[in-house]
């Protein structure tokens, strides 16, 4: 859709993905959180608002099927303070507003970093949509995709363009494992040979670790962001 | 102009924001009164005749070169429920984005930078119209059928519709969309001289008493 | 205005005119300098407790019908206060001509002038066709409550054509600017899931004060079938439909009550 980006700095607003704000400042670096329903995207998210939320100005945008549930969830949590949060209605169709029509999210997204910005990171959590749902690189920079090891071992294997392309899988409550039978070894050989040297991560964010090593990815993305 | 850019213009898939919008359906079917196709029809041939004329009338104003704050104006008049004019905002400010990124011009690039929450929707489509070389008589028709297709689509979602009835009702309302394009237009063509309030004000009841019920529920699909 | 106030036109409908205005004299109390009716258009002033000036439009036979061309203007001059109300509904009926009839409504309220605008119904009744317009002008610091309520046809009948356009302008920018149009010859779907849904009454509420421009009312719902709505500027609106009028009546005497002070 977009012809040229030339234009769009002379402006009066941004028309898409571009790095720079209309005022010159480089726009925070935008990641999003896809997955199945019940994969524990809103849980990593709220576990990522505490884990970086010191150190980094960072706000989320939602994109539920039932408009504000996951917002509600985040704002019940006190993850971030409520000026920080921004619910998308999407229409029953969460895909179509982070891939096919990405006007609202980005509307969302500019939003926040006009009213509470500046901000370094933007999360944007899709609603639990199914495997094909993956964001347009119009609106992230970087994506990760949730699944669970209680969805099935054979998700992995399944593929589809969420587990195969997405910057970063998280293969999540790990602590689940032996009592659905899930086979983690075959996931993780399974993602392997569908994502080549795409990474994955395995949490449990009952685990002390928690969501501590999907934080350290999301550290390493700013700092690039940051020197590019 | 190229012709086929009216395709580009109406396509359901142009991204500025309409799928997340039921136009009123969404209320009505919660309220009991869309049930089947058959409601659905005069659901959307009874708003086809109030706010679709009207949003095409704007959007051919717009698309003749009438000052887009005058009618934005206008549309705030027509437009008494303010559930429906942040709806109309909102999807102007998303069309605004759509169509600076796809037929960019100075005239888009001003009305943003005037109204960069968002002006009426129909009013940016109108000057989206004219920056993309479309003519008043192309804009009425993106209106109109938009104002049709948007309910059908979500109808479809809500009450799990077959979606070739609900493609039925639109291709039935093809008559009553001309007929609207064709008044909606004659009424654009008298704006410069008669000024705006020779745009038509029709207006359904319990769309704008539907919207403001919509926009006080917790948990709903639709937008508006 | 070749045809002579209030007679028959040359195809049997009348042309008639009231004519209200209220001016405050130096004490503050609204006085009546100009209150003349004529034909079906009857005005009377009302006693008045306050120091508002009160009248009643009263309906002196039955109009309007087909072809008459009624108009009724009331003016607030600056300061002063006008209630204006009617003592019956207002029936539209068929006529011998086959034009619609026109009843026209010109309301100007002047600089900190108030006028409340509160007749009975309008009542369509089968076979009629009326085209209604109501205009009201305010200036600067001016108030007003108008209340306008549409019954279609007489119990148990199908209504007449009908339709209504209401313009508010507030020193000169349009407020509000609405049309209802319905009954036969009125566009598709006027009593479908969109606009009425088989609701036989519909009513406004427009209250417009220099208040509401910085502390607008929230949108709130009454009841499920009325809802009121700030409008862009110094107004508010309730737009409500009924099954009938007493039930519309009900719902909009509770919102005057709400947003009155």
């Amino acid at each position: 859709m977009h012809l040229d980006h030339s234009h769009t700095h002379d402006g009066p607003a941004a028309v898409s993905a571009d790095a720079v704000r209309p005022d010159g400042r480089r726009r925070a670096l935008r990641v999003g959180l896809g997955g199945p329903v019940g994969s524990g995207k809103t849980a990593t998210v709220a576990a990522l608002c505490r884990a970086l939320r010191d150190e980094l100005s960072l706000a989320v945008v939602t994109n539920d099927i039932y408009t504000r549930e996951d917002a509600a969830f985040l704002l019940r949590e006190a993850v971030l303070p409520p000026e920080r949060i921004a619910a998308v209605e999407t229409g029953a169709c969460p895909h179509t507003a982070i891939r096919d029509d990405i006007s609202a999210n980005l509307e969302a997204v500019e939003d926040l970093e006009d009213e509470v910005g500046p901000l370094d990171l933007v999360l944007v959590e899709s609603g639990g949509d199914n495997l094909t749902a993956t964001f347009s690189r119009g609106l992230v920079d970087a994506q990760l995709f949730v699944i669970d090891v209680a969805g099935g071992d054979d998700i992995p294997r399944k593929g589809g363009p969420g587990v195969t392309t997405a910057d970063l899988l998280v293969v999540n409550k790990t602590d689940l494992a032996p009592y659905v039978g899930s086979d983690l070894q075959r996931m993780a050989r399974d993602a392997k040979a569908q994502r080549a040297e795409l990474p994955v991560v395995f949490q449990s964010l009952r685990s002390e670790e928690g969501v501590s090593e999907v934080a350290a990815w999301v550290r390493e993305r700013i700092a690039a962001w940051t020197a590019a | 102009m190229n012709r086929a850019t009216l395709l580009v213009l109406a396509d359901g898939r142009f991204p500025a924001g309409g799928h997340a919008h039921s136009g009123g359906a969404e209320a009505a079917v919660a309220a009991g009164r869309i049930k089947d196709a058959a409601d659905l029809a005069e659901f959307c041939r009874g708003r086809l005749h109030t706010s679709g004329l009207v949003a095409a009338a704007l959007a051919a104003a717009a698309a003749v070169g009438v000052d887009p704050l005058e009618l934005d104006e206008a549309a705030d008049a027509r437009t008494p429920s303010a559930a429906l004019r942040t709806a109309a905002r909102k999807l102007g400010r998303q069309m605004m984005r759509a169509a600076r990124a796809t037929w960019p011009s100075a005239e888009l690039d001003a009305l943003a930078s005037v109204r960069p929450k968002g002006a009426h929707q129909p009013v940016v489509l109108g000057l989206a119209a004219r920056s993309a070389g479309l003519g008043p008589e192309d804009a009425v028709y993106v209106a109109a059928y938009e104002s049709v297709s948007g309910p059908a689509t979500a109808v479809v979602r809500l009450l799990s519709l077959d979606p070739f009835d609900a493609t039925a009702v639109l291709a039935r309302l093809a008559p009553d969309l001309d007929r609207v394009a064709a008044d909606a237009a004659e009424c654009a063509r008298r704006v410069p001289i008669e000024g705006v309030d020779a745009l038509p004000a029709s207006s359904a009841p319990l769309l704008d008493i539907g919207a403001e019920a919509h926009a006080a529920w917790a948990v709903r699909l639709f937008a508006s | 205005m070749s045809v002579p106030a209030g007679q028959a036109q040359a195809d049997g409908g009348l042309r008639a005119t009231a004519r209200i205005r209220a001016e405050a004299d130096a004490r503050g109390t609204s006085r009546l300098p100009v209150l003349d009716g004529e034909g079906p258009l009857a005005v009377r002033r009302i006693r008045s407790a306050g120091r508002e000036a009160r009248v009643a439009l009263v309906g002196a036979m039955s109009a309007p019908l087909g072809g008459d061309r009624l108009t009724v203007s009331a003016e607030a001059g600056p300061g002063a206060r006008l209630d204006v109300t009617s003592t019956a509904a207002t029936i539209a009926l068929p006529g011998q001509s086959k034009r619609p009839a026109h009843y026209d409504v010109r309301l100007s309220v002047e600089e900190g002038a108030e006028l409340r605008w509160l007749p009975e119904q309008l009542i369509s009744a089968n076979g009629s066709e009326l085209r209604v317009t109501t205009r009201a002008e305010l200036a600067s610091g001016a108030r007003l409550l108008l209340r306008e309520e549409q019954v279609l046809g007489r119990a148990g009948e199908e209504p007449g054509g009908l339709t209504s356009r209401l313009t508010v302008r507030c020193e000169g920018r349009v407020l509000l600017d609405q049309e209802l149009a319905c009954g036969p010859g009125a566009p598709g779907g006027w009593d479908g899931p969109a606009a009425l849904a088989g609701h036989r009454a519909i009513g406004q509420l427009v209250v417009v004060r220099p208040d509401l421009a910085h502390a607008p009312v929230q949108p709130q719902m009454l009841g499920e079938l009325a809802a009121l709505t700030p409008l862009a500027g110094p107004g508010l609106l309730v737009t409500a439909v009924a099954s009938d009028a007493l039930r519309l009546r009900r719902v909009l005497d509770e919102a005057v009550r709400r947003v009155v002070p």
